[in-house]
Formats: C-alpha cells, structure tokens, sequence
C-alpha cells in the first residue's frame, strides 16, 4: 500500500467514530450551549438566574461538599485496598478484584435501590445497630447526605481503587523493605516513600472520582433529600418540574465549566491521558 | 562490630523446607560469603538475618543479643539489595541520608557522615544527582553508602554485583575488599559467583539445597572439600568416580573403572573401604611426566599465559590440565602424572538433587 492510500486508510477507520462524536457529542454541546444563551428575558438572564440565586449557590455549594467528601472518603478506602492487591496472591487475589470489579457490572440503579433497603429505617444496618446495643434509636441514614455518601463512595469505590492499584504494583517491593531496614516505621515509610511513589496514582483517582461524582444523579437522586440536593438533580427539576429549558442549559454549562476546570487543574498535575490507562 | 550465631535456624513453607536447621557463627569483623548455586537458601538465610523473614525455628544471636523477634528496623543492619532498591524520587543524597534522617539525628551530623559515605563510595560531588542519571556501578556504591553510613553492627550483601558487567565487577570486588580490610565490619555476602567468593571473604559457606555443606576459608575449600559438590562448585575439578580399594594413615586408593592403575591420594572424611568415592585433581596439577600414564590431547584452549588442555585416557576418561603454555608443545600423544598428595578422594556428595 502506498503511503497516500495508508493514511486514506488511517482516516477511514475513524469515520464512523468521528460521525458519532459529531452527532451525539458536539452538536447537542453547541445545541446547549445555544439553548443556555436564549431564555425570553435576555441571552444572559439564565445565568445570572443559575449564579444569582442564594438556593442555587447553596446547592453549586452542595454538589460540591459532597464530590470533595466521597472522594476522601473512596481515596481513604480505595488505597489500603488497593495496596492488599499488591500483596495478595492467588485465590484471594482474584477473590478481591472481583469484589472491586463486580459493582461495576451491576446497573447503579439496581445497587441505589439496594442501598435503600439496606440503610431504611427497619433496614438490616439499623436492626443491626439497635440490637447490639450501639445506638438507642435507629439512624436516619437515608434521604439525608449519610445517604448520598454511602451510595456514592459504594458506586465510585472502583474507579478509585484502580488507578491507585496501577501506581502501587510499580513500586518495587524491596524499596519499602529497604526504608524498614534502614531504621523507618510502617508510618513513615508509607509518607516517605510508598505515597509519593504512587501520588500520581492518587491524583488520577482523585480526579476521575471527583469529576464522576459531580455529575452524579441517580444515586444522589434517590438516596438523598431536599437538604442534600445536588447540581444534576437541580437541572432534572428545571427541566421535568419547570420546563425551563434555557436554565437547565445554563446550569449543565456551568457544571461542564467546573469540571474542565478541575481537569484542568489536574492536568497540572498528572497527565489527562494517564486516566486511559487505568485498566490495564 | 558484632558476632553472629545461626542456632538451629530453620525455614519452611508448609511441607517445602527451604532451610534444614543450621547453626553458623560468624566472628567480629568478617567477610563471611554465603556461597551456592539458586535455590540454595542463601538469600533465606540472608534475609532471616535482616528479619524480613521469619524462621520457623532457631534464634539468631547478634552481639550475644537475641534478635530472632525483632523487627528489621530495629536490628542496625545494613543491606545492600541486589536491585539496588534505591529510592527513585529522591536524589543520591537524600537516599544516603535517609537511615539517618529516620534516627533524627541532629542536621550537622547527618550532613558530616553523608559527606563521609559519599566520599568513601568515591560519590564525592554526586549528592544532587537523581538515581536514574547514574550508572550501574554509581548506583551501587551509593546502596553501598546508604547501607554504611548508619554504622551498622551487620553489613548484609545479597548479591550487589550481579548486575554489574564483569570488568567493573572485578573493580568493585577488590573495592570492597579494600573497604573491608581498611575498616573491617562483620559482613555476610551472598552470591553465587565462587570466583567473587574467593577473592572477597575471609570465609565461606557453601550451601546447597537448604543446607550448609562445608564453611571455610578459600584455601581449605579448595584444597580440602568435604564431597564431590564443594569440589565441583568450588574452583575447576576433574572428577573420576570408582570405588575405594583401601583406606590408611588418611590416603585411600580408588579404583576406577577401565583404568589399569589404581588412584592414590588424601582420603576425606566419610569414606569407606568398597564405597563409591571420586578421586579430586585439580587441572593446574595435571602434568606431563614420562613415563606416567598414557593420554592423548584432543583440544587446546589458549588461556593467554596459561594452555587449558583436554586430555583423553585410556577407558574413555578425560581429565582438564591447566599448565604454563610451554609444557604441552609437540605431539599430540603425551604422558601425564601428578602428586598423589594433590589428589584428594572425595565422597559423592550426601544429598543429590
């Protein structure tokens, strides 16, 4: 094959893919960015409506108090997990990817709707509770941000455990030996050396957990109440409750504005492509 | 500078045992090799010493001190990984000063013993430098140094020069030896290179299959070894397997098949009259002589100032002679000989695997 004929070739095997992108990606993009800019009072009305608003502001606020949590919280369980990974054989190595794994085939509506069954007021956590003896009444742990948080960090656990995994099974084992040896506790080899060896991991997980969480609805939706409204579930309202669409535009504009924000911020820090790799 | 004492140390996984119990006391300030081929348990035992592993029997006694408990940070050991395992996010300096900085020590000593290490790793100016922008030979020393630099009461080696070509490998050899002679410290040195145990150790243990075979210093190995193994894995050998005629005053006489006079030389321990035994001859003891047996060559390697020369015996035996490259010239059928003192009749070695 020649060389013209080859990349002719090269360019023809991204059609397809470059179609999809356009039709389902860029044009409801523009088509959004469009609607956004086109509420009856004026092209910036919605904006200044979404920004302007004190309950709006409080639930930007919300959306984001809750991705900070659920990523602290995933990181802080993601990575001694991660690093058990490392260290298992076998058996149990395979035993506990599948337990990291299997949620993610499992659709996040069914293991929502788990959730509530579990956490509900008579549910099996606060029979548990009751019983032996560790609270006196049961617990609120629905429709309230326990809720949220509980489903939230279930659902993105994975995609925090793996990046994680990924930096860890790269750092040589010996090294952390070689820190023992050489007269360092378990805490101070982990801050000196297994943690700034696998940061990267970390920051990848960070982001990809924090930006996935912003955007979440369904889990927040249904484990969550008014309190603990989140940017998605507010653009859901505008547009089944209110039917205005230029307001949701807006506000699904802002969330992508934050989120390219954060990535932005990110990429300062660890390479965007690096979120590719997780899976490997 | 302390003693070490292996006492009935011992290491299993399950029903697979890599260490049989094993008592070894290493003195004061020596260079003590661990030498064998892998699977030996060197490195099982090497590691049992710095406590990354646990025995599943015996104590270890370091200084008189039983330390088979104690975690590895607390046990002053300095170890030299055979990956270097140098800390790749900090420079030459923060990986010297690290064992140091974790004893927190005050900032003037660490910075006057970091120049130290680094000068006596001839690393002087290297300090700044990342771990990726050395040399395999650079990245070594500075594991040298960072294994030095906290005094250890143990300098542990497991294997620092394998991945190190030979040339620089022979360097640092007598680098290391001269360090060791100029500030002896009590090492154990594993590798499974004989000839980097003989040139470094002051004695040596040879191991084999979870045991140790033989400890000794490089001359009694290669001049006394206990069985057909420590000869073989020690030095060059000519092996020729029969059975023991007699046994007198410490000489045994071996018969060997096919071959019309019988082998005379040293007897080992463990012989025994109508036993299978081999008689030992090193090649650099394998001469001409008239009027000895009859041989003819069939390869010559030059060796530089030496011949290496294949020589084949009546019955189908060949022996290996090591000789100054005069001694072969002319013809390709010789008569050869040897000192029945420098034969040695061997026992087969205990435990083959």
């Amino acid at each position: 094959m020649n060389p013209a004929g080859g990349r002719l070739g090269t360019v023809a095997l991204l059609v397809p893919a470059a179609l999809i992108a356009v039709l389902v990606f860029v044009v409801p993009l523009a088509r959004l960015l469009g609607i956004s800019f086109s509420a009856p009072a004026g092209p910036f009305d919605a904006y200044t409506h979404v920004l302007g608003d004190d309950i709006y502001r409080q639930v930007f606020g919300n959306t984001l108090l809750v991705a900070f949590a659920v990523t602290t919280i995933a990181l802080l369980i993601a990575f001694p997990v991660a690093f058990a990974l490392t260290r298992l054989r076998g058996g149990w190595r395979t035993l506990v990817f599948a337990c990291v794994l299997l949620p993610l085939w499992i659709s996040v509506l069914v293991r929502t709707f788990s959730w509530m069954l579990v956490l509900e007021r008579n549910g099996p956590v606060n029979r548990l509770l009751v019983s032996s003896g560790l609270v006196d009444a049961p617990l609120s742990l629905l429709f309230n941000h326990a809720g949220v948080l509980i489903g939230m960090v279930h659902v993105l656990l994975p995609y925090s455990v793996l990046p994680i995994y990924a930096a860890l099974v790269r750092v040589d084992p010996s090294l952390l030996r070689a820190s023992e040896g050489l007269g360092a506790t378990a805490v101070t080899t982990f801050l000196r050396v297994l943690l700034p060896l696998s940061s990267r991991g970390v920051a990848t997980a960070a982001t990809f957990t924090f930006l996935l969480s912003l955007g979440f609805f369904v889990t927040p939706a249904l484990l969550g109440g008014a309190s603990s409204m989140t940017l998605s579930m507010l653009i859901d309202s505008f547009v089944s409750d209110r039917l205005d669409w230029p307001l949701a535009a807006a506000a699904s504009v802002v969330l992508l504005a934050a989120a390219l924000a954060i990535v932005a911020v990110a990429s300062r820090f660890i390479r965007v492509s690096n979120l590719a790799r997780v899976h490997r | 500078m302390s003693d070490v004492r292996f006492a009935g140390i011992s290491k299993a996984y399950g029903e697979v045992r890599a260490l049989h119990p094993l008592d070894l006391d290493i003195r004061p300030g020596e260079f003590l090799t661990l030498l064998g081929p892998s699977g030996s348990g060197k490195t099982t035992l090497l590691n049992i010493c710095a406590g990354y592993l646990a025995p599943s029997g015996g104590r270890l006694l370091v200084g008189g001190r039983d330390v088979t408990r104690l975690p590895p940070r607390q046990r002053n050991m300095g170890m030299v990984f055979q990956n270097y395992a140098l800390f790749p996010h900090m420079t030459v300096a923060e990986n010297v000063a690290y064992g140091l900085k974790v004893r927190r020590l005050p900032k003037r000593e660490i910075a006057r013993r970091l120049d130290e290490a680094l000068h006596m790793t001839r690393l002087d100016g290297y300090g700044g430098r990342a771990i990726r922008e050395l040399s395999g030979g650079q990245q070594q020393r500075v594991a040298l140094a960072r294994a030095i630099v906290i005094q250890p009461d143990i300098l542990l080696m497991d294997e620092p020069l394998g991945a190190l070509d030979r040339q620089l490998r022979k360097d640092v050899q007598l680098e290391i030896r001269r360090m060791h002679a100029a500030r002896p410290r009590t090492t154990i040195y594993v590798t499974h290179d004989q000839e980097e145990a003989l040139v470094m150790s002051d004695r040596i243990a040879v191991m084999r299959a979870g045991r140790i075979v033989q400890v000794g210093t490089s001359v009694e190995l290669y001049e006394h070894p206990v069985d057909t193994f420590i000869a073989r894995f020690v030095g060059e050998s000519n092996l020729l397997s029969g059975t023991v005629a007699s046994i007198a005053n410490g000489r045994a006489a071996l018969v060997v098949d096919r071959l019309t006079v019988p082998l005379e030389g040293r007897a080992a321990e463990g012989l025994r009259a109508g036993g299978q035994a081999s008689a030992l001859l090193r090649p650099e003891t394998v001469r001409a002589q008239a009027g000895g047996l009859e041989a003819r060559i069939v390869e010559r390697v030059y060796l530089g100032e030496l011949v290496a020369v294949r020589l084949a015996l009546a019955g189908g035996h060949e022996l290996w002679s090591r000789r100054l490259a005069g001694e072969w010239v002319g013809g390709d059928t010789v008569e050869i000989g040897w000192d029945a003192d420098a034969v040695s009749i061997l026992p087969s070695a205990s435990f083959e695997d």
